[in-house]
């Protein structure tokens, strides 16, 4: 340590600034590829828990404990090294024919992430009052028309800062990509420090990126919940 | 029809899987999964308990350094604060075992996220409590240790094993510094085999929601639990 000298300008500029700022790139690509998709996929499962039928409700269960007490890492891990023998041969060779690790990751992620946004609509959901449905069934609505258009429209307003800060946890999951070689910020970190030893330097800059996106988005989700949720409680 | 899946793997290699090479050579697998889950849950949950007592105080140069440090961590990946822990400890310290390493990493990250926990735990207690406490001519120390905190702790329990769910979780991370916890030792028996994959990685997925789900599980009973005789 006290014979470390710090050299600030090699990550400041130059080849190594280049790869940082790809890193960063590729990490906000990986993450919001991964946050729209679990959007969706947790949309679907969060109304497949809350289903009529048993079994559907039962798969969703499943699906969500499944995934919520496994690594991310093993999850990872299965995507990459093990998904061929369970996937169809035409889903295998586009997946390789693209970029595969990039897209392993990110099917990773979005299941993973996909069971903790469930059971945040999950909540959303169950925080409308039942006479919503009620109303809108007796109104002549469909079970799903009656969460399309009256129970998810008022639940998503409420679960707007649980999923932004589901896509903050998101973006710092991505970091697990670097072990199976997706060419994110901590892997750029890791590589800029094998080739030059300034590892401080290295880890340092990643760690700002890190906290400036959850400096910022921890602002972004208070301020919502100051300005558009209190409103929406005082009228 | 050609077999699909071929389990053999794991049970010619279930000991290791299991428990590593523990009685000729080091403990790994499942064992050295739970050992580093263990250990670094009750270092943090000292960690936790200092954190979040400082993050509180009523001196501003105490509380700012906390919640400074709180939310730095907070705001980092796991991965990010073992490669820290990785390449400073030994700089500053010389060297240290790897398993080490992975432990201060693991107890470093889930103190703050404890901290949090420890000052919802405290602020859950109604004000009368420390009221009552000050006017008997108890010091705010004896407040916070006789009074507060036994009744806090109570109703942290059940978030402090859900924390130790995600440290089962977290101890994964431990195999990019090639400490052989199961993750690690998955990667192993798969390079040395080649050819099953899809088995070892669905083997260790079942093994690591086993022992997830049995603790998740028993946080969903205490909650229930410990509300019940609350409502007493």
């Amino acid at each position: 340590m006290l014979n470390y000298t710090f050299d600030w300008s090699i990550i400041t500029s130059g080849k190594y600034f280049d790869w940082l700022v790809s890193g960063l790139i590729t990490t906000l690509k990986l993450s919001t590829v991964s946050i729209i998709l679990a959007f969706i996929l947790g949309l679907i499962i969060a109304v497949m828990r809350m289903a009529h039928s048993k079994p559907v409700r039962w798969f969703a269960h499943a699906y969500l404990e499944f995934f919520r007490n496994t690594p991310l890492l093993v999850q990872i891990f299965f995507w990459y090294f093990g998904s061929y023998k369970i996937l169809p041969t035409v889903i295998n060779d586009w997946l390789v024919s693209t970029n595969f690790e990039f897209a392993a990751a990110a099917i990773a992620l979005t299941i993973y992430t996909s069971a903790f946004i469930a059971e945040d609509i999950r909540s959303g959901v169950l925080s409308i009052p039942k006479e919503q449905m009620e109303a809108a069934r007796s109104a002549g609505f469909s079970y799903l028309r009656a969460m399309q258009y009256i129970i998810l429209p008022q639940a998503v307003r409420i679960t707007i800062p649980p999923l932004v800060n589901q896509f903050l946890n998101l973006a710092k999951n991505s970091s697990l990509a670097m072990t199976i070689g997706v060419m994110e910020m901590t892997y750029q970190a890791r590589q800029v420090e094998s080739y030059t030893f300034k590892g401080f330097e290295a880890f340092t800059a990643a760690t700002v990126v890190y906290l400036v996106l959850s400096i910022v988005i921890t602002a972004l989700v208070n301020t919502y919940n100051e300005k558009v949720l209190n409103l929406h409680k005082a009228t | 029809m050609e077999q699909l899946f071929n389990f053999s793997v794991i049970t010619d290699n279930f000991t290791y899987f299991m428990i590593g090479r523990f009685p000729h050579g080091p403990l790994g697998g499942v064992g050295l999964t739970l050992y580093l889950a263990v250990v670094s849950c009750i270092l943090s949950f000292f960690g936790g308990m200092i954190l979040g007592l400082l993050s509180i105080s009523r001196f501003p140069f105490v509380r700012y350094p906390a919640l400074a440090f709180i939310n730095l961590v907070r705001g980092m990946p796991l991965l990010m604060v073992i490669f820290w822990m990785y390449f400073l400890m030994p700089a500053l310290f010389g060297k240290i075992a790897e398993n080490n390493t992975v432990i201060m990493a693991l107890t470093l990250f889930t103190s703050a996220y404890m901290s949090r926990i420890v000052v919802a735990g405290i602020e859950g207690i109604p004000k009368g409590q420390t009221e009552a406490a000050i006017s008997t001519g108890l010091k705010s120390w004896q407040v916070m240790l006789y009074i507060v905190l036994p009744q806090g702790l109570r109703n942290m329990i059940p978030s402090f094993v859900n924390q130790f769910v995600s440290l089962i979780k977290d101890t994964s991370l431990a195999f990019i510094v090639g400490v052989s916890e199961l993750t690690h030792v998955a990667t192993q028996i798969n390079n040395r085999t080649m050819a099953f994959p899809t088995e070892i990685f669905i083997f260790i997925a079942i093994i690591y929601f086993i022992l997830c789900y049995a603790f998740t599980s028993l946080s969903r009973w205490l909650e229930q639990r410990l509300s019940w005789n609350k409502a007493i």
